[in-house]
């Protein structure tokens, strides 16, 4: 039987970064086929390309036996290739019934649609699903919106269908219903191509999977001939252990505690599940763990952007700060490298100048009065431009025109200019080059040597290996084990990562 | 062969200042047409247009009283907008503005000129701003929607007012038209030159200099830039985003007012139908010319004053309806809009069906 898609040596670059080196993969029909990888190992960008948002720059992609070519989503679409983003492509405003019929192509002016609905009504029998199609979407579940996106596929007869990480906004209860519609699909002979963080169900409803990492498709492996270890440390990779960096921690005294604490998003599951950790002065805790696993969750309850539902955070001095008065302030202690740079971690139109205040421009130092001196601001930005090696532009230029590693540097830079006790870093190295990454190693390594402790979140295991004193592993906000990167493996950290084991 | 669009990496400053008077080129090119169509010369027109407004002290000073409601109600616009809060209500802050500042004339008893005017200011100060300020919480609070909310509301402050004029306020000594009684001298701003230009004009250039030293120069005016480049970034640094929304909005809806101030005190000397022609609303295009700058309100108000006088006179010479100045002002709203296209994007002719 010939496959229904295969993807040869596919590369694509964008200006400065290769996001796909070198892609090979193929899919049978009736095959439920997963791609396992890293963020930033080419997931997305191989997607966009299939459904014809990108272009690769070589490589060839074969539909049927057939080369084809996609110059936009609606030539894939047209071949038979769907996907359910992560994000839904849907109008809340509308009715079920008419964002499954935008669907479809060739609609008469004067429709039936009582003709349309019976149609759509024996799809949703079909999968046993239950939707009123004259209800608005926004006032169904995100659960029952990825129904709906998943019908418009089926309506139109789609062979292969992409699903863009389907369970990351389901319930326990719903991904296994979907696995069962997933199931009957590939037995109908669809070819479904499932992208997963989560070695659970990878491992459950993959017929093969393909581990991408760094942009390469490393390798193609059936059912049976896998298990989760053997997944995560593929996809962590085997590489040396790099030489640990720092010097060890020897303040005993803590620098923050955070006991038994929960939190739960707006859909009411928790991001943090009873999550405990010590910080010493001067350590740098590593927290490695796979995308979404309650990371980002505990950042943001450090730093003030979200609230934590049970469980108490203690200072260095032991009073409970967790939801007293005194943690605005003692929050405002804590630099914060964000995940997000651009989102919110600058103010884009704005000044290099101006942003580099953007935290303490009301302290005495950068006012007289209600007026601000801008000569103190402009000998702030020199001085930390000069400190930080910023390749800032001329004076007034806008932080938008930086390259993302100068960007990151005028972040940190204001970041750790008030002598934080603690620092909280979401990916920081993310997608900079490697002299940027190596300056904030640098950064985080001397901060440790001055006292200040470092919670590192990563998901660059060299990275975690390299500077951390002790590195904690999450797994679905839960703490899934800790480690001493002097003596771990990564396959042991990669276990943990998947939830195998805990210690 | 077609057209495409594609974002531009960086926009060229000279296109960036130059854009407002290109927008105005082209509307005055286009609105040509519309003039040759009533039957008269655009260029003789036009001519006409600044010689009648620019060219004598009675067309200057004219122009200059019509200048200065605009400069105040743009200058509250732009606030707000430099906060990238649309703030549409201008003209019924004026209103309301002009419905406090009456209201200290007529009933406080003030005898003494500059506490008098100073109440007046104050009055209208406050109600333009709580005007405004009704949006500000609905915005800050409950994420209503400030441009239906402050939209609405002037339907509503126009309305109130012709109640207080046709009711309760009504000069019992009137012949009952719909006017309060004249304000007393107390109550009225100095006039120049023996014409109807009055202090308020003044005024208005120090408020213009005022903001622009509350938004380039005061820690104020940098938190205000910080929530309206990135709300997020504002919120993660600390900054109390939904106070400063209402903030803005009631300033930016008493700078407003004080327009209305500025109307009975200096020129009308009572509270009457249709105070405002609509200034609130060419605020609204004022402020979009003028970017982010307060002296380019201050200019481009100017030129709008110029355009309004001008525009009287051509109704006077060549029978033209005033729909041609309103239809003038449009032209250049959407030719400003156009090219902000222009300025985010470069367009290129493609030739073939490639999708490259």
């Amino acid at each position: 039987m010939t496959d229904l898609l295969q993807v040869k040596n596919i590369r694509k670059t964008f200006p400065g970064v290769v996001a796909l080196d070198d892609i090979s993969l193929s899919i049978a029909p009736g095959e439920i086929h997963t791609l396992l990888g890293e963020n930033g190992a080419g997931k997305s960008t191989l997607m966009n390309v299939l459904t014809g948002l990108y272009r690769p720059d070589c490589g060839e992609i074969c539909f049927d036996g057939e080369p084809v070519s996609f110059g936009s989503p609606r030539d894939s679409l047209a071949m038979g290739i769907g996907m359910v983003h992560q994000h839904f492509m849907l109008v809340p405003a509308h009715s079920v019934f008419e964002n499954i019929l935008l669907a479809l192509d060739k609609i008469p002016n004067f429709y039936s649609r009582k003709q349309y609905q019976q149609k759509i009504q024996q799809v949703l029998d079909d999968f046993e699903l239950d939707l009123d199609l004259d209800a608005p979407v926004w006032s169904l579940s995100i659960g029952a919106q990825q129904w709906i996106e998943l019908i418009k596929l089926l309506i139109r007869d789609c062979r292969l269908l992409i699903l863009d990480e389907p369970t990351a906004v389901l319930t326990p209860q719903e991904s296994a219903r979907l696995f069962r519609v997933l199931t009957r699909l590939r037995d109908q002979g669809k070819s479904i191509l499932f992208i997963s963080h989560k070695m659970r169900e990878v491992m459950e409803i993959s017929d093969r999977v393909t581990v991408l990492k760094k942009g390469r498709s490393l390798t193609t492996l059936a059912r049976g001939s896998y298990d989760q270890g053997r997944l995560a440390s593929l996809m962590i990779g085997e590489d040396q252990v790099p030489e640990w960096e720092k010097a060890p921690c020897q303040d005993e005294r803590l620098a923050l505690e955070i006991r038994n604490l929960s939190v739960r998003n707006d859909r009411g599951l928790s991001d943090l599940d009873n999550f405990t950790m010590k910080l010493q002065r001067g350590q740098v805790l590593g927290v490695a763990g796979i995308a979404g696993n309650g990371q980002k969750a505990l950042a943001e309850v450090l730093t003030g952007l979200a609230d934590a539902s049970s469980g108490k955070i203690l200072a260095d001095d032991g009073q409970d700060i967790t939801n007293s008065t005194a943690r605005s302030s003692y929050i405002a202690g804590i630099a914060h490298i964000p995940e997000d740079r651009k989102s919110i971690g600058i103010a884009p139109d704005m000044t290099v100048d101006d942003n580099l205040i953007m935290k303490s421009f009301t302290s005495p130092a950068f006012r007289r009065g209600i007026f601000q001196d801008r000569a103190a601001i402009r000998n702030n930005a020199a001085e930390k431009i000069e400190q930080f090696a910023i390749k800032a532009g001329p004076t007034g230029n806008p932080v938008r025109y930086l390259s993302g590693g100068n960007i990151q540097k005028v972040i940190i830079a204001r970041e750790l200019s008030e002598q934080p006790s603690v620092l909280v870093a979401l990916y920081p190295t993310r997608g900079l080059d490697i002299g940027s990454a190596e300056y904030v190693h640098k950064v985080i390594v001397d901060g440790a040597k001055q006292g200040m402790s470092t919670i590192l979140i990563s998901e660059d295991l060299d990275e975690l290996l390299k500077l951390s004193d002790q590195i904690v592993v999450m797994f679905r906000g839960r703490l899934a084990g800790c480690v001493d990167p002097r003596s771990t493996t990564r396959e042991e950290i990669g276990l943990l990562m998947s939830g195998e084991v805990q210690t | 062969m077609k057209l495409v669009a594609e974002k531009r990496q960086t926009s060229s400053k000279l296109f960036r200042f130059s854009a407002p008077l290109i927008s105005i080129l082209v509307a005055l090119f286009v609105a040509g047409f519309l003039l040759l169509a009533a039957g008269v010369s655009p260029l003789q027109a036009y001519l006409e247009i600044i010689k009648e407004a620019l060219g004598s002290t009675y067309g200057l000073s004219e122009t200059l009283v019509k200048t200065t409601p605009l400069i105040f109600a743009s200058l509250g616009v732009s606030l707000a907008f430099r906060m990238q809060i649309w703030n549409i209500g201008a003209e019924g802050q004026i209103y309301m503005g002009a419905c406090g500042a009456t209201a200290v004339a007529l009933f406080s008893g003030l005898e003494n000129h500059v506490m008098m005017i100073t109440a007046m200011f104050l009055a209208a100060f406050l109600c333009g701003g709580a005007w405004a300020g009704v949006a500000g919480i609905l915005r800050a609070r409950w994420r209503v929607n400030e441009v239906i909310v402050t939209l609405l509301m002037n339907y509503i402050a126009i309305l109130a007012v012709d109640y207080l004029i046709y009711g309760p306020w009504k000069d019992p000594k009137g012949f009952n038209f719909p006017l309060t009684a004249q304000f007393s001298d107390a109550a009225r701003l100095t006039e120049y030159f023996n014409t109807r230009l009055h202090s308020g004009f003044f005024l208005a250039l120090v408020c213009a200099l005022v903001l622009y030293l509350f938004m380039e120069r005061t820690v104020w005016g940098y938190e205000i830039k910080v929530i309206g480049s990135n709300p997020k970034a504002a919120q993660y640094a600390g900054m109390r985003t939904g106070l400063a929304i209402f903030a803005v909005l009631f300033l930016s809806g008493a700078i407003a007012g004080i327009a209305g101030f500025s109307e009975v005190a200096g020129l009308q000397h009572r509270l009457q139908h249709g105070i405002s022609p609509g200034y609130g609303y060419t605020a609204i295009i004022i402020a979009w010319l003028a970017k982010r700058s307060a002296l380019g309100v201050v200019i481009v108000s100017f030129l709008m004053g110029v355009l309004l006088v001008g525009g009287d006179s051509l109704q006077l010479s060549w029978q033209l309806p005033v729909a041609f100045v309103y239809a003038f002002q449009g032209l250049i709203l959407f030719f400003l809009l156009a090219s902000e296209f222009f300025i985010q994007n470069r367009v290129r002719l493609v030739r073939g069906t490639s999708h490259d």
